[in-house]
């Protein structure tokens, strides 16, 4: 009984010593190295903004003049959606807005839209997704340019019913194999620019919407 | 000593490839190996970290209580991982925005304990090392094979997306094989992941069955009793 206790305190001091070391060098590395991911991600961040909102349009700090705004229906998220506002000697001259659509053919898919003060899209990037691999994915650069179309378009009253896939009668190319994935994107993107239209002073004066 | 090693580098090669034979990690290895460039990737990150934890499995074994190894190897295994993931993402950000979907796949990928249980918790650190290293390479050279197949079948490409892996100047490395090709997308879907190492491991064996028709003791092979045991 007692050679079996010892032993069992044994193995047992044994993985915790293990334990300790291996969360020590988890926690060291992860000291180490937080500084400088944090860098990392910021100039990701900030590398992805300035596709959607050239660099040269704004000087103020972009990364920290921030706004998050709760899920809403205009918006047609169900998640926080981030704005990133870009001013030019303190006037507001663009925003880019983080916008995760619902609705993609496999799952969600994130959307960095870039819009000017006037209304016009200055340029759309597609973060993150999961669509199918050789049909739905070229919405992402990497892959195709289609997401260029977007560049310097606006929604009037007029053109709303324009704001659409073809295939949904719409004015908006689609792409070969695949008809939901361009869809969710647009209507996004729709979305976020009437959001834009109605809440544009808001968005610029206050430092948090509820 | 020169017969262990080559026996070594046979069995991660070939006799007992943990794609083939073995059969282990097949969820990384169905998931990521749509494409040449994620298979090799995936590849190399599962080879870091076989060979970093079969080594220090091997180093410690002594210290480690026969009771408490899974544990420990776990312990081991992921913290390994998150170290490599934790290096990567400060040092080389832009391979880890590549490969970090990669990374917290390793950890699931059984043949690196399966490894630990069978071969560095019993060898010393040198053969262990390289016991790592021809299972990780025999593991990413199945990885790049099943990409370069379901990326040929379902694309008609062949490394297509190597900037993401090798920097702007590899666009050129792309090669399209068939022109206006329209795509067979099952060979991309997961279906084509199970047709494709079906068909590797089907070819394998026949090799194997007209190469040693009377060689039956394959001694290393780990039966899946025996695995189930080990683990």
């Amino acid at each position: 009984m007692n050679v079996l206790r010892s032993h069992i305190s044994h193995v047992g001091l044994v993985l915790s010593i293990f334990a300790v070391c291996s969360t020590s060098l988890v926690v060291f590395t992860k000291y180490n190295t937080r500084d400088k991911i944090i860098k990392n991600e910021r100039q990701t961040l900030l590398k992805a903004l300035n596709a959607v909102i050239p660099r040269t349009q704004y000087n103020n700090k972009i990364l920290g003049d921030t706004l998050y705004l709760a899920p809403n229906k205009q918006l047609g998220t169900n998640h926080i959606s981030t704005v990133y506002r870009a001013r030019l000697n303190g006037m507001p001259v663009a925003a880019a807005l983080t916008i995760i659509a619902p609705d993609g053919y496999n799952g969600t898919i994130t959307i960095l839209v870039g819009i000017a003060f006037d209304g016009r899209l200055i340029g759309v990037r597609v973060i993150q997704h999961k669509e199918t691999p050789g049909l739905g994915d070229k919405i992402d650069i990497k892959k195709t340019a289609w997401i260029l179309n977007f560049r310097g378009l606006y929604l009037f009253n007029s053109n709303v019913s324009k704001w659409k896939v073809k295939k949904d009668g719409g004015a908006l190319n689609q792409f070969t194999g695949a008809t939901v994935t361009p869809r969710a994107v647009v209507t996004a993107i729709k979305k976020s620019l009437f959001y834009f239209d109605v809440h544009r002073n808001e968005l610029f004066a206050v430092t948090e919407i509820k | 000593m020169n017969e262990l090693y080559s026996q070594i580098i046979r069995n991660g090669l070939w006799k007992n490839n943990p794609a083939l034979v073995q059969l282990l990690g097949l969820c990384p290895l169905l998931a990521i190996s749509n494409t040449v460039i994620n298979g090799l990737g995936l590849g190399l990150a599962t080879i870091v970290t076989l060979v970093a934890s079969n080594g220090l499995i091997s180093l410690l074994r002594k210290q480690i209580p026969d009771e408490a190894r899974l544990p420990v190897f776990m312990l081991i295994i992921a913290s390994i991982v998150t170290t490599i993931e934790l290096l990567m993402n400060a040092w080389f950000h832009e391979l880890y925005l590549i490969l970090s979907i990669f990374i917290p796949l390793i950890v699931t990928n059984c043949a690196i304990t399966g490894r630990a249980a069978a071969f560095a918790a019993k060898n010393e650190v040198g053969p262990s090392l390289v016991d790592g290293l021809m299972m990780g390479i025999g593991f990413t050279i199945i990885l790049v094979l099943l990409g370069s197949i379901r990326e040929l079948i379902g694309l008609g490409t062949l490394l297509s997306e190597s900037h993401l892996m090798f920097g702007e100047s590899a666009r050129g490395f792309s090669i399209v094989v068939l022109e206006d090709y329209r795509g067979f997308l099952i060979a991309l879907l997961p279906p084509g992941a199970f047709i494709g190492l079906g068909i590797i491991v089907a070819l394998k064996n026949i090799i194997d069955a007209k190469n040693n028709k009377q060689d039956e003791t394959i001694k290393s092979i780990i039966e899946p009793k025996t695995l189930a045991k080990l683990l």
